[in-house]
């Protein structure tokens, strides 16, 4: 385990909205082609966390940032840093499904298009393979031309993970990728989420206990902006450290 | 008594609203009864006749040829009809080059004599007469008496209310000077109303933005006279010069004045669009890699775009109504214009500068309530248009 390369780390990481200290002093390191699960209740933090690794809070005004966040043990608030460019790398999917008002087709190809690429025939291979590591194709492969609206929520979600995978990231952030999803949805999802992991690199937050049980390798706490525990999912769920997490897998809070 | 009060306050309520709509109705169906009017109205001056010769193989003329015999264009009876000789025209007053005034007896009793026989010796005759100097035993042909025909009206290209014989009441000039006055405003106003409306709603930080939207909006609160003066002794000398025109008052000038005052409308209900575009619409843009220009033309744009459309709709709606800014800069000729660079005259604007000096209950008069109908239906027809767009995009959803 000690020879896996470090994709993800977080050093002394303090995070404010206005006054508000929302991450306080959080460190973590997350191993590459693994699955951490970041678990915590309602505006414990975990969310903004996620976010801070593509730099997706840098939209909301007011907010300020003291320690590093590390891509490839490089700082990604470094000033040379192109924010574009990192969040090429650094996928994202969001808890509410959200297609662009376009085609299917153009959905997916999106991510090429603002990248500059002008080849028709590779944005039309990637779209396929994306959509086919999305486990979409056979669904969609007859209506590419078809609004993305027409799809139901899930098969509107798995495209989502679809057009954050055709830019081939080596990171996807998935925050509460499933809560707006039903249970069989859910489980396409998951099971993707096992699929892919042997060529990225994902950090998902959930709500669902069992979901961070069923898919990661590492899960991290949250509770009011703090780190509590990060350890082997494992662990977490059956012999936790702290009494806050027993607490909370147990459904004694959140 | 706590109910009583509150069933009295309902109650004034709904008579003061059912009041204001019964009101507006109202207007709208003294609008519509005064206009209809005019195709009850004959083409003819009333109390005036037209006669020909017996012998003339002509019947009836339209408005328009009357009009060009008049004003000397036809001048031969082959061109509308007749045979081949060439038109005199007698007015009524010409009675005296055939008659000297001595022979119409004392209180001119002589006189529907003499214009039955003047009428009778020639046979290329086209004569205004007065209904009332008709004898019983007149020897002319009357043409044949039409009511203003609205195809006349609708499609005629020749506006001339106070012409005689025959007032000219085509609408068309002045329906296209209109709407070319209107589209040049749009076209001049979306730009830069996009511009603005973009700017302010993606890019501009939160101070700017609270000195820019009351600046803006103060903008639509100047009076139009205003604009209308401004446009007149800054604009147009401005095109005239730019352009090298014999005069600046152009539908141009119109389109410009009118683009100023669109502004407001366009940036305020285009801002707002562009606003409600959901955040992680942006989010899942940016995510992808996009930088903000990309995400703006390719996300919050097309997501924006009926919202966009209801602006310059409304924007349309502002300019077409607007009576004084264009009446002082448009040179009111109510021609069909070529080119943006021609005075023209726009209904409003015709409506303003007529109304005063139309006889009520004239054919003038009607004509010009029949302009207001026109108007009527066109904002009509924008409004029901913002309607269809924006319930569109509500019901769209995501």
């Amino acid at each position: 385990m000690d020879e896996k390369k470090i994709k993800l780390e977080a050093k002394n990481v303090n995070f404010y909205y206005d006054d508000f200290h929302a991450l306080k002093g959080i460190n973590m390191q997350i191993e590459q082609n693994s699955v951490v699960a970041f678990i915590g209740p309602s505006g414990c933090g975990k969310s903004t966390f996620l976010r801070l690794f593509n730099r997706m809070n840098d939209l909301i005004d007011g907010t300020h940032l003291t320690g590093e966040c590390l891509l490839d043990g490089r700082d990604i608030y470094d000033k040379r840093v192109h924010v574009d460019e990192l969040r090429k790398n650094v996928g994202m999917v969001f808890q509410k499904p959200n297609p662009f008002p376009k085609t299917i087709f153009e959905n997916v190809a999106y991510g090429l298009r603002v990248n500059g690429v002008k080849d028709e025939k590779y944005i039309k291979q990637r779209v396929e393979e994306s959509l086919q590591s999305a486990a979409l194709w056979e669904e969609v492969k007859d209506k590419l031309k078809k609004s993305a609206f027409e799809l139901s929520g899930g098969q509107q979600q798995r495209l989502c993970i679809a057009r954050a995978m055709a830019i081939s990231p080596s990171v996807l952030l998935m925050d509460e990728p499933a809560s707006a999803l039903d249970p069989i949805s859910t489980a396409k999802i998951e099971e993707l989420i096992h699929e892919l992991k042997k060529d990225y690199t994902i950090v998902i937050v959930t709500h669902n206990m069992q979901q961070a049980a069923r898919v990661s390798d590492k899960t991290g706490f949250f509770l009011l902006g703090e780190l509590i525990e990060y350890d082997q999912t494992k662990k977490i769920f059956l012999n936790p450290e702290k009494e806050s997490t027993q607490n909370y897998i147990t459904g004694r809070f959140g | 008594m706590k109910r009583f009060l509150e069933k009295l306050v309902e109650g004034i309520l709904m008579i003061s609203g059912s009041l204001t709509s019964v009101a507006i109705l109202l207007i709208i169906i003294f609008l519509f009864k005064e206009g209809i009017g005019l195709f009850n109205s004959p083409e003819v001056e009333k109390g005036y006749v037209l006669s020909v010769s017996q012998a003339n193989p002509v019947n009836s003329l339209s408005p328009l040829e009357v009009k060009d015999i008049f004003d000397g264009e036809i001048t031969n009876w082959k061109q509308v009809g007749g045979t081949d000789e060439e038109i005199m025209i007698f007015r009524f007053d010409d009675i005296f080059n055939y008659y000297p005034e001595e022979e119409m007896g004392e209180n001119y009793e002589f006189l529907p004599d003499k214009l039955s026989s003047v009428v009778q010796e020639h046979a290329t005759i086209i004569a205004f007469l007065p209904e009332k100097y008709l004898s019983v035993s007149f020897q002319g042909k009357l043409l044949d008496k039409k009511n203003i025909s609205p195809l006349d009206f609708f499609f005629g290209k020749e506006w001339f209310p106070t012409s005689a014989p025959v007032a000219q009441y085509g609408v068309l000039p002045l329906i296209l000077g209109t709407l070319w006055v209107s589209l040049g405003a749009i076209l001049i106003a979306l730009p830069f109303g996009l511009a603005v409306a973009i700017y302010l709603a993606e890019i501009a930080d939160v101070r700017m933005r609270k000195v820019l939207k009351p600046v803006i909006e103060l903008l639509a609160g100047i009076p139009s006279v205003v604009y209308g003066f401004f446009g007149l002794v800054v604009i147009v000398p401005f095109l005239q010069s730019l352009f090298r025109l014999p005069v600046g008052e152009t539908a141009l000038a119109g389109s410009v004045v009118l683009a100023i005052m669109a502004l407001p409308t366009i940036i305020t209900v285009a801002e707002d669009a562009i606003r409600t575009t959901p955040r992680i619409m942006k989010e899942a843009s940016l995510g992808l890699g996009a930088n903000h220009w990309q995400t703006i033309y390719r996300v919050i744009l097309p997501y924006a775009r009926s919202g966009i459309l209801a602006a310059v709709v409304l924007g349309i709606g502002r300019a077409i109504g607007e009576t004084m800014a264009v009446l002082m800069v448009t040179g009111n000729a109510a021609i069909i214009p070529a080119t943006l660079l021609e005075p023209v005259r726009t209904i409003p604007a015709t409506i303003a500068a007529e109304l005063g000096e139309a006889p009520a209950g004239g054919a003038h008069y009607q004509s010009l309530f029949m302009l207001g109908c026109v108007l009527f239906v066109i904002t009509l027809v924008l409004s029901v248009a913002v309607e269809i767009i924006s319930g569109k995009r509500s019901s769209r959803g995501v």
